[in-house]
Parts: C-alpha cells; structure tokens; sequence
C-alpha cells in the first residue's frame, strides 16, 4: 500500500512525532510505500536540526533525517508554517535577510500543495497530532 | 485532472477561530487545494462552528480577523459546508447567526445559492465515511 503521512505536532511535547516515524519504519519494514511524509502546523518544529535533546534520549530529528536517507523518504515541510516558526532553508533566509538557516538533512520546505498530491496520490492519508 | 482521480477531501474544522492557529492554518489548505480541482467539503462541528459566525471582532485581541476569507470560498470553487446542527444547538447559536456564504451557479445566470447546509450529526457522520481524505483541524 502506498501511505501519505501528515505529522502535525513538533517534538518531545507530544508523541504525534514520535507515531508517525514508527509507523513510518514498521510500513516500510512491511514492504508499503510511503509517499511522502508533510509536516503542518507545529510538526514543523521537527526539521530544525538545533535540537539538542540530553543524549540518553532520542533525538527525532535524527531519527527522521537518518530513516529518509536509508529509504529515499520525501520529507516535506510546509512553507508557510515554517515561516511564522522559523524554520528556514538556505534559500529561505537569504530571500528573508536572515542570519541562517536550520533545516535539517533529508527534508525539504515546499508548499501545501505537496499535502494536496500526497492525499490524491496515496491509499491511505494518516495524520498524527491533533 | 479527470473525473476518475477526484479525490472526495473532507476538511473538518472543530476549533474557535482564535485561541489557536488551526482554524486559519485550515483555511490555507483549503485555498491551496481548491486549485486541484477535487470534490471538496468543509465541515464545522464542536467549536468550530464558531469559525462561521458573523459579526467576528478581533480588535481587541490583536488577532488577523480572516472570517471574511470564508464567503470568498465560493470563488475558489468551495461549495459545500456542513455544519452540525448539535453543536450549535449546545452553543446556544442558531443558523440565523453565521454569515451568509454563497456560490454563484454559473448554468442558473450565476444564481447565488447558499453554501451552507446544517446537518445532523448521523448525516455528518455518513459524510465522513464517505469521504477519500479527511484532514482534521
């Protein structure tokens, strides 16, 4: 089956993150596609690569970033929700006249048409977080 | 897109307007998808029935009051918004009190009609499971 996923919640606060990446990993250890996996609202939060959780916990955006290069995942960050919560690409802050960025590896900023598509393209749309 | 990829999207709104953003972060998906040209509704239950209200007054809260957006939907193709007639039923309000949101049917000499229908929560519910892709907001 093919999946979309859509992670509306950023990490530690709520589990909604920490679900999507295991039904991530456990569909495509079954063999299903995953289209693609957007991040809305405060999801967001999850592709700043300045996290820095205590070490004897887990560091999801890692965790993210390391199951999208083993399995080519699309993780894709809504543009507009990022702005207002200031999640920037290279691209993004220069256009913005910011002093940085903070994307981390394996996502990437993109419209909320990319939600669109994943919803008309996959079996299944699954949402985590509230 | 032809007829056979429409996708039913259903967008369930159940949040005040204000207070957080998800009522106008919804908004925005809608706008965006309404240029994919798929069968799209709109449902508003628990506190989002708020969202339709009219006379909307966000001055003293500093809030962008984006409550007009919703009677522009008709001109992005958004014709069908359900709204559960038990939440407004449980807040005290009546149909009589969300604005006035119309389409325009261009094979009736655009006609306006109203975009809006109240429904019982068994008819909201029959929606929903007749729907391809909900997204909750």
């Amino acid at each position: 089956m093919r999946f979309a996923i859509v992670v509306n919640e950023g990490p530690y606060t709520h589990q909604a993150s920490d679900s999507a990446w295991q039904f991530a990993k456990a569909a495509l250890a079954k063999g299903h596609e995953i289209f693609r996996v957007f991040f809305y609202h405060d999801g967001v939060n999850n592709a700043t690569r300045y996290t820095v959780p205590p070490q004897d916990d887990r560091n999801l955006q890692k965790l993210w970033s390391e199951l999208a290069a083993e399995h080519e995942l699309d993780l894709v960050v809504c543009i507009a929700a990022a702005q207002r919560r200031g999640i920037l690409d290279a691209d993004e802050a220069k256009r913005q006249g910011k002093d940085g960025d903070n994307i981390a590896p394996g996502f990437r900023i993109s419209g909320l048409g990319q939600l669109i598509e994943a919803g008309i393209q996959a079996d299944r749309l699954v949402t985590f977080g509230d | 897109m032809s007829e056979k990829s429409r996708k039913k999207f259903l967008y369930l709104n159940r949040r005040a307007p204000y207070g957080s953003v998800y009522a106008l972060e919804s908004l925005e998906v809608v706008l965006i998808g309404a240029a994919f040209e798929q069968d799209v509704s709109l449902a508003f239950l628990d506190d989002g029935v708020y969202q339709l209200v009219e006379g909307q007054d966000t001055a003293g809260i500093g809030m962008k009051n984006f409550s007009k957006t919703y009677r522009a939907l008709g001109d992005f193709e958004v014709r069908k918004l359900f709204v559960e007639r038990e939440s407004l039923e449980a807040r005290g309000l009546k149909e009589s009190d969300l604005m006035p949101i119309v389409w325009e049917d261009e094979d009736e000499d655009w006609a306006e009609k109203p975009s809006i229908a109240v429904v019982d929560k068994a008819a909201m519910a029959e929606l929903i499971a007749a729907s391809d892709v909900v997204l909750s907001f």
